[in-house]
């Protein structure tokens, strides 16, 4: 289903990279802009299925686009958020994670655009309420979180990792080379360890993915 | 070894200190100053009597004012003429008055002790030393060389002759001992002292502090440059590369090409973002001190507990030291200390940033041996912070930090 999408990056070069690699995949550009009020403006007359937006931009250059998201995010709490990021570190993840039940959010390097595919993907998981986390500030998460981290096996680290990344049962089975129902004892497993209540199996999965996103 | 003062001269070997420059230099100073002495005199007499007369009419009082502030000027050529006997340099010890012009000038220089001193000198000069550089010279000159005539008067003693040739003989080291003697006693009494030069001490680590704040502006601008432009284009490639990669076919020449470019690009980006992290670390300046730090205990070989709690965001030029500060001894840690855990606090008391990073290491950290705590007691020091590093051989060590923060400095 084509989503309806708000891109702001004030870089222009890189702002008609990702219209003409959205477009490519079936989806809609409403509107593109290039600084932080703008966007607010753009959300506002017309709410996109998804934004997409760069942490630094104008007018402050520091974390405004990040905070306009997550602003965003405070008046609509169900407004899909991809953020596009230069920063590898947690600090803004977690801020964005942290907007919200923290679903529906997405924190990527900018170097993971150009695996265009995956990119488009992970955007529609995005839009469809998955939180996806980048692998790298995943694995910085892991190095950084000991308890109650600690008390995940190997593999279970794993596939919380492949969690983060917003990616469902079959797909983790398939990127480990196991079975489903393996997948499925490891996630209960993590869910026991980490103490998260039982209902709401996809809610549970966000929990477990901001267990180890909060410090 | 170079004699630098008239007195260190004469100790040198006889022969040598009589070949040099010393004698003739000592004698030139104490001719100065018996000129000087003249000149003065006459100056300073005439000033104080007009002054006394024209106070009738008030103008007077300027001259009297001339008078007292007259040692300035007459220090500032003592100090010069120092140099002749003394190579090392006499710093003036006045301060810079606050503002331009006259009044200020006359209101800064009356309330320093050391324009005072320097009246007093003169006028010691005057009655004292003047004719004491003129009594020196006089004997150690002049009577030898009336001893010396007084034979072509009288044939029959020629033997004075020679006895004034032996009485010139010592001529060199008694000039150039009262010269010497005559220069200390200036020099203590000129010479800027401790809390005089403070004022100067502090003017140099002001700008030893702007040059630090320059080169974080530096860094900041370096960074920035990077993530605007060389980042971005590098992003912009691999999107190119990426949809150039949909139109090949799967598996074909062209795809592989692709992907090898774009995974060379991925990697490129990669470095670039550890350098920039390096050149300053933008979570610092977006998410401040303790999200910094926190980030840096992610990268730790050695675990970290971090524990920050600061009310508000610091002056920049504060986090950036403390941020380097905690990365130095978090890398210390790391390399030397054997450390199981480490932690790091961090405190604001009032206005004071107290850090406090503590391993259960070995010990036996040593922060003159060369590490880089060296350079970032400087760093603290131009903000006025310390450090002190405690750590007994056997450990624990505990690196203690202070740096004072003004909100709005």
């Amino acid at each position: 289903m084509p989503l309806r999408i708000v891109i702001a990056e004030d870089s222009v070069l890189l702002r008609e990279g990702l219209i003409s690699l959205l477009e490519r995949f079936g989806h809609t550009v409403l509107v593109a802009v290039g600084d932080a009020p703008a966007l607010v403006a753009a959300v506002t007359a017309d709410r996109p299925d998804l934004v997409v937006t760069d942490v630094r931009m104008p007018p402050g250059h520091t974390d405004d686009g990040l905070r306009a998201a997550v602003g965003l995010r405070e008046t609509d709490p169900g407004l899909p958020v991809l953020v596009l990021s230069q920063y590898v570190e947690q600090s803004y993840a977690g801020k964005l994670l942290d907007s919200g039940d923290g679903r529906g959010v997405g924190y990527l390097l900018k170097d993971r655009i150009g695996a265009v595919a995956d990119f488009a993907a992970a955007a529609e998981r995005v839009a469809g309420g998955a939180t996806v986390v980048d692998p790298e500030v995943v694995r910085q998460l892991l190095r950084r979180r000991q308890d109650p981290l600690q008390r995940l096996s190997p593999r279970e680290r794993e596939v919380l990792a492949l969690m983060a990344e917003g990616r469902a049962n079959a797909a983790i089975a398939r990127d480990l080379f196991v079975t489903e129902a393996a997948v499925n004892k490891h996630v209960s497993s993590i869910f026991a360890k980490l103490d998260l209540p039982v209902a709401g199996d996809q809610h549970r999965r966000v929990l477990a993915v901001l267990a180890f996103l909060r410090a | 070894m170079h004699a630098r003062t008239a007195w260190q001269a004469l100790a040198q070997r006889p022969l040598r200190f009589l070949t040099s420059a010393w004698p003739w230099r000592s004698l030139a100073y104490l001719v100065s100053g018996v000129l000087l002495g003249g000149f003065v005199g006459a100056v300073v007499l005439t000033l104080a009597a007009a002054g006394l007369i024209l106070l009738i009419v008030l103008v007077g009082v300027l001259l009297i004012l001339a008078l007292l502030l007259s040692g300035v000027y007459v220090a500032r050529f003592e100090r010069w003429r120092l140099r002749l006997v003394d190579l090392d340099p006499a710093p003036d010890p006045h301060r810079a008055p606050r503002q331009p012009g006259v009044r200020a000038w006359v209101d800064t220089r009356l309330r320093e002790p050391a324009t005072w001193r320097e009246l007093g000198f003169t006028a010691l000069s005057l009655v004292g030393l003047w004719w004491m550089d003129l009594g020196v010279l006089f004997g150690a000159l002049a009577v030898p060389v009336i001893v010396m005539a007084s034979p072509l008067d009288d044939s029959d003693v020629t033997g004075l002759f020679f006895l004034g040739l032996l009485l010139l003989l010592p001529a060199p080291y008694t000039i150039t001992a009262w010269a010497g003697a005559r220069a200390a006693f200036t020099r203590a009494v000129l010479a800027p002292r401790d809390d005089e030069l403070g004022a100067q001490l502090s003017e140099v680590r002001a700008s030893r502090a702007r040059l630090a704040d320059a080169f974080a502006l530096e860094r900041r601008r370096i960074e920035r440059d990077l993530h605007d432009g060389a980042q971005q284009r590098l992003v912009s490639l691999s999107v190119q590369l990426g949809l150039a990669r949909l139109d090949a076919e799967p598996g074909s020449a062209m795809d592989r090409h692709l992907a090898g470019a774009q995974e060379q690009v991925t990697l490129t980006l990669q470095e670039l973002r550890a350098l920039i992290r390096g050149v300053h670390p933008q979570v610092l300046t977006d998410h401040g001190l303790a999200d910094a730090v926190g980030e840096l205990a992610t990268l730790s070989a050695v675990p970290v507990r971090v524990d920050i709690r600061l009310p508000r965001r610091l002056p920049p030029a504060v986090e950036v030291t403390a941020y380097y500060v905690v990365a130095e001894a978090l890398a210390n840690v790391a390399k030397h200390s054997g450390a199981r855990q480490a932690e790091v606090t961090g405190r604001l008391h009032t206005d004071l940033l107290v850090l406090e990073i503590r391993d259960d290491g070995t010990g036996g950290a040593d922060a003159a041996a060369g590490s880089g705590l060296t350079g970032l007691a400087d760093r603290l020091a131009t903000l006025d912070g310390r450090m002190r590093l405690s750590s007994p051989a056997g450990g624990p060590t505990l690196l203690h930090v202070e740096v004072p923060c003004h909100s709005g400095s």
